[in-house]
């Protein structure tokens, strides 16, 4: 079979519930990359999936600044994408990050790894809400 | 490689007058290979059962079976399949794995009472269970993938490959569900096991009026197995898990259907019937 990337199905699900959610939502990959976002996250953060593109979650992340109500930066290891990314494990924070559009949000975020099997980590689910 | 179908009904078997041309038998396929006596199997419903007869009577002793998932129409033909009542009969049973059970344990729930008078036990064939998707089969000038597609609980569909030919075995798979986009290939369930294949055996249970009620059951109306087949560059479509209430002429006007769907240039699309052998060269 040629060599094709095609998405595994717990993906393929989880971006067909996230593009009908209301709630703004991404997905990141087993490789830790930013692989699909809805339109009300969209709306949050300010610019299109489609102008995205896949990347590394941590760097589309990093752009929007993350930091607690105190203004103090949230270091990756702290940010519960990159929580349940690493300790595959459930995370949630309140933070504010800074949209493309230059306004400072508050937030809470939500993270869930995915595993199709016990041993199978596909990625992880990223839901947030303004605070 | 030729493949022969045996079964190709949705749901359950539907003997009968109404059905006599496309056939009743739930889903069975046999991948049949020039110069090679170990049979492989696609699915055990009870199209299997003159599977098994048939087998019996070429002397074949080696069997390969790759089940796409098991629901009852896809394996409730196994029990009466008359190799595995013969000691010298060696059967591989390959399935997808539950993130709970193993293979081996939902599968021997059918083989006890009350289900079934006797035990896996009493069994004499040497049978063995190996878990899908994973790396490849490989056999005498075939190979074998899997993947996981979109249809309720662990289902999975298949690609042949010998030569340069290929087919697609996707008889329970709802790609709409999820969206079926040409432009995504790889948001596509089953989008890199059809991709341009000679043959892709797929889905076809409703008509486009029945769809809206059945959404989310796991199947697929005859024009999203259209819509699939081109979006995949599949080169036939054979329409496949017809709907039990389905009789042989409402099953030629879906046949008229997909035709209808498909652009000129294209192979229009095919009936999966009972007895159909298809070639790919």
């Amino acid at each position: 079979m040629e060599t094709q990337q095609q998405k595994q199905l717990v993906l393929i699900l989880a971006r067909a519930f996230a593009s009908s959610l209301s709630t703004p939502t991404l997905l990141a990959d087993a490789r830790g990359y930013l692989v699909f976002y809805n339109e009300a996250a969209e709306a949050v953060v300010g610019r299109r999936f489609a102008e995205t593109g896949e990347m590394p979650l941590d760097d589309w992340v990093a752009a929007f600044e993350p930091r607690t109500t105190d203004s103090v930066e949230i270091p990756p290891e702290r940010r519960p994408a990159r929580i349940a990314f690493d300790e595959r494990r459930p995370s949630h924070a309140d933070y504010v990050v800074t949209s493309t559009d230059g306004m400072s949000r508050a937030i809470e975020v939500s993270a869930f790894p995915l595993f199709a099997h016990t041993d199978e980590f596909v990625g992880i689910i990223v839901i947030f809400w303004r605070a | 490689m030729r493949l022969k179908i045996w079964g190709c009904r949705g749901s359950v078997a539907t003997p009968g007058a109404e059905t006599t041309k496309y056939g009743g038998n739930t889903s069975c396929v046999e991948v049949m290979l020039d110069g090679d006596d170990t049979a492989i199997v696609l699915d055990a419903g009870t199209g299997i059962r003159a599977l098994g007869l048939d087998l019996i009577g070429r002397g074949t002793r080696q069997i390969r079976l790759f089940l796409t998932h098991l629901h009852l129409d896809h394996l409730e033909g196994l029990r009466f399949f008359a190799p595995i009542w013969d000691e010298k009969v060696s059967l591989e049973i390959w399935g997808p794995r539950s993130p709970v059970v193993s293979l081996r344990d939902r599968i021997l729930r059918s083989f006890s009472p009350p289900l079934f008078p006797l035990d896996f036990r009493d069994v004499p064939a040497r049978i063995t269970f190996h878990d899908l998707p994973g790396e490849p089969w490989l056999g005498e000038g075939v190979s074998l993938h899997s993947d996981l597609v979109l249809h309720p609980g662990p289902t999975v569909g298949f690609r042949l490959e010998s030569g340069s030919s290929s087919i697609a075995y996707l008889p329970d798979h709802e790609p709409a569900l999820a969206g079926i986009d040409a432009a995504s290939p790889d948001w596509l369930s089953a989008g890199a096991l059809a991709r341009g294949a000679d043959f892709v055996l797929h889905d076809a249970q409703y008509s486009e009026a029945e769809y809206p009620a059945k959404i989310g059951w796991g199947h697929s109306s005859v024009a999203h197995a259209v819509e699939f087949s081109r979006a995949v560059g599949a080169h036939r479509l054979v329409l496949f898990h017809h709907e039990p209430v389905h009789s042989d002429r409402e099953l030629e006007e879906l046949e008229e259907r997909a035709r209808e769907l498909t652009e000129d240039g294209v192979s229009p699309p095919l009936l999966a019937r009972e007895g159909m052998v298809l070639e790919v060269i």
